[in-house]
């Protein structure tokens, strides 16, 4: 009987312990993101539908993240088997060879529901590399109570010089409100980004046709003068420090007129949980100068498999899981329907229970239809990305000349040495890189 | 009269000095401090200007740590790697200064220069090397190439701590013992050990601490299994949202157990660190 009964009980857990090895891990890379934290919780629902599979987390700051996710796509380390990437690595990432190409996706996917800027942004040469899980542009965010107050009105779309006249009005540092927030922390996701779309408005570019940098140029110029006069003389003190979560802390306490910045921020600003004006912020394009091409920017994070994994098809049903109109109700049903993942699909925005539970979903909607990644400056670019150039030396680059235009930001140096030393970089970095000799 | 103000200018002095010691006692907690405060305060108040010292405390991210990630599970791949870090650096310093202290030769100090000298690349220009012999050695992700990269890292540093005290130690003393028999390992045993307690124990408390700090390596050379609490921490920043609060409620639960253990020790650190300064 005791024989018996110990044999039953190693068959089973031998049984058992065989089942779990069975089950597939899945490792996902992510970003501490609420929209990813949100997916994090849900997944347990994926997990009840496929009890084959086992998801493990690895979150990440993003910094860390990119590094980490590079370092092992690179090497081909298959440390991850579903990675969070943004518009910036899945073209270049793709055309290379280091991820799974998106096809064979199930009919009820409705891929063609997902808005074509963002599924182009994903592509290189045609072929989807990574499935959208959140969308973004940028717009502004204004006070509509000190907007009343000062009898001041705002465009669907400002002008640059109409948020400067704002701004100058509205801007009471004795009282502790500031008259504009914007990104002023280095970084080519951070000052660079903003920086890049004013710059765009402004006509400018950052390559031309030849791929040689324009930063000496008028346009240039003129639109990295006017950021720094306009964040020096009408922004918050040592707003060469303030990036995303600097300018949402100060939004949210009351302390700033305005404020351009993703339309992420829509739900952050409007959730009276963490913000004290709350109700009293109104929602316009991102604004123009000369154009109003490249405006507002197009972001969008990804979920994408690398070929290097070996849980591809397991990996791939999570991710089409996790971007799928399923989710999103399953969202809707849970954290309510405003906490829907914003800026993917068509059909989130044709539900009126949207429209009306997020106030800022029609401006969300309007700037992200208008980015387009190929058709973002005057004159015409060589390069794909509204608010960045989609080449794999952009990022370095880019992380320098922030760098310098926050220094001019700050006044440690005037914005004409500023943009001559990020001339040099550039080009030097391009030269290096045998753009001039290919080309 | 001038007595008394002799005694006074004692007086004043002596309070001069206790509150400069307390002041910089003060300035280095500080951050320490705030970082508690702030893991009680809601994320709102966490980035508020002024910042808030007094407010009605709160565990809601104490809460949400320990609802969003398996905290144990970092603990003990910290508590593994720090301790099996430290044990196999020991196993190997110990000898290593032995050898160095007791029988020198012409490029000993040549040698303990070019071991410091490893400390000073920076580590991410070996990133790549290391990542790709860890991943041909089946290492990416394991507590054991934790283990190994953290003795790698701090051995250096193990073996000229250890390397200081026997040099502290009259060569009278061993070459009495092994007059009076002792073999080799009863010398190192029996008398050189014992009489250098407090600096080894200094240097486990070291090794310990800077195993429990390290970030790079262990950020990039793990995912899932083998995280510890560094890994936990860098997982509360967010690129879009507020997280001071949950950051900070995450940075006391990681720093609580080593600064625990150091309270508990610290007569055994401070008797370690001065062992030889006064002759």
């Amino acid at each position: 009987m005791t024989f018996k009964t110990t044999f039953s009980a190693l068959t089973l857990g031998l049984t058992a312990s065989l089942m779990t090895h069975a089950a597939t891990t899945v490792t996902i890379g992510t970003v501490n993101n609420g929209d990813m934290i949100r997916m994090q919780k849900l997944s347990q629902a994926f997990e009840a539908q496929h009890p084959d599979i086992r998801l493990e987390w690895v979150v990440l700051e993003e910094n860390v993240l990119r590094q980490r996710l590079t370092t092992d796509i690179a090497t081909q380390g298959g440390q991850f088997d579903v990675m969070t990437i943004g518009m910036y690595e899945a073209p270049i990432w793709g055309e290379k060879g280091w991820l799974t190409p998106m096809t064979d996706l199930p009919a009820d996917y409705d891929l063609n529901d997902v808005f074509p800027a963002v599924r182009n942004g994903l592509s290189a040469k045609g072929t989807l590399y990574a499935l959208p899980f959140y969308g973004e542009s940028s717009m502004t965010f204004y006070r509509k109570d000190l907007f009343d107050a000062a009898g001041l009105s705002m465009p669907r779309q400002p002008t640059w010089s109409q948020m400067m006249t704002f701004a100058r009005t509205l801007h009471k540092p004795d009282q502790g409100q500031y008259g504009i927030c914007l990104r002023g922390k280095a970084g080519w996701g951070e000052n660079m980004a903003l920086m890049t779309t004013i710059a765009n408005t402004f006509g400018a570019r950052w390559f031309d046709e030849q791929w040689k940098p324009e930063f000496t140029g008028p346009e240039w110029t003129e639109a990295v003068k006017f950021y720094v006069d306009l964040l020096g003389q009408y922004g918050p003190p040592g707003a060469s420090s303030n990036g995303f979560n600097e300018n949402l802390a100060l939004f949210n306490s009351g302390k700033c007129a305005m404020w351009v910045d993703a339309t992420v921020a829509g739900s952050f600003v409007s959730d009276a949980s963490q913000s004290k004006v709350a109700g009293k912020v109104g929602f316009a394009l991102a604004p123009k100068q000369v154009t109003d091409k490249g405006a507002g920017w197009l972001w969008a994070w990804a979920l994408a498999v690398p070929v290097s994994s070996d849980a591809k098809d397991a990996a791939t049903t999570f991710v089409t899981w996790a971007t799928s109109k399923a989710y999103s109700d399953l969202v809707a049903e849970k954290y309510g329907i405003a906490n829907v993942p914003p800026g993917t699909r068509q059909s989130t925005y044709d539900n009126p229970e949207y429209m009306k539970a997020a106030p800022f979903a029609a401006m969300t909607l309007e700037a992200m239809s208008k980015a387009n990644p190929k058709d973002k400056t005057l004159k015409p670019a060589p390069y794909v990305g509204v608010q960045f150039a989609a080449i794999p030396e952009f990022q370095a680059i880019a992380s320098q000349v922030g760098k310098l235009i926050a220094g001019a930001l700050a006044g440690s140096m005037p914005v004409e040495r500023a943009l001559q030393s990020a001339q040099n970089i550039t080009l030097r970095e391009m030269k290096r890189a045998r753009y001039y000799a290919s080309r | 009269m001038i007595a008394l103000s002799q005694k006074q200018r004692r007086v004043f002095s002596q309070i001069a000095l206790t509150a400069a010691a307390w002041s910089v006692a003060f300035i280095i907690f500080f951050p320490i401090l705030w970082m508690v405060l702030t893991s009680f305060k809601t994320e709102l108040e966490a980035f508020a200007t002024p910042p808030s010292l007094f407010f009605s405390p709160t565990l809601e991210n104490y809460q949400e740590v320990f609802g969003r990630s398996d905290y144990m599970h970092y603990a003990w791949n910290s508590v593994v790697i720090s301790m099996g870090a430290t044990l196999l650096g020991m196993l190997l310093a110990v000898p290593a200064a032995y050898a160095m202290a007791f029988y020198e030769t012409k490029r000993t100090q040549s040698t303990l220069l070019w071991m410091l000298s490893t400390k000073m690349l920076p580590p991410v220009g070996v990133l790549v090397p290391i990542y790709l012999l860890f991943k041909e050695s089946g290492l990416l992700d394991t507590r054991t190439g934790l283990i190994l990269i953290y003795t790698l890292i701090n051995l250096p540093i193990m073996v000229w701590m250890i390397y200081t005290y026997f040099k502290e130690i009259p060569k009278d003393i061993l070459e009495a013992c092994r007059m009076d028999g002792a073999t080799l390992g009863q010398e190192i045993s029996r008398v050189l050990l014992p009489m250098c307690k407090g600096g080894l124990a200094s240097t486990v408390l070291l090794s310990l601490i800077l195993c429990w700090n390290e970030a790079f390596w262990s950020l990039n050379l793990t995912a899932a299994n083998a995280a510890p609490l560094t890994a936990l921490i860098a997982s509360y920043s967010s690129p879009e949202g507020l997280f001071w609060a949950k950051l900070s409620a995450v940075s006391t639960l990681a720093c609580a157990p080593i600064l625990i253990f150091g309270w508990i020790s610290q007569k055994q650190l401070v008797r370690g660190l001065s062992f030889g300064a006064v002759k």
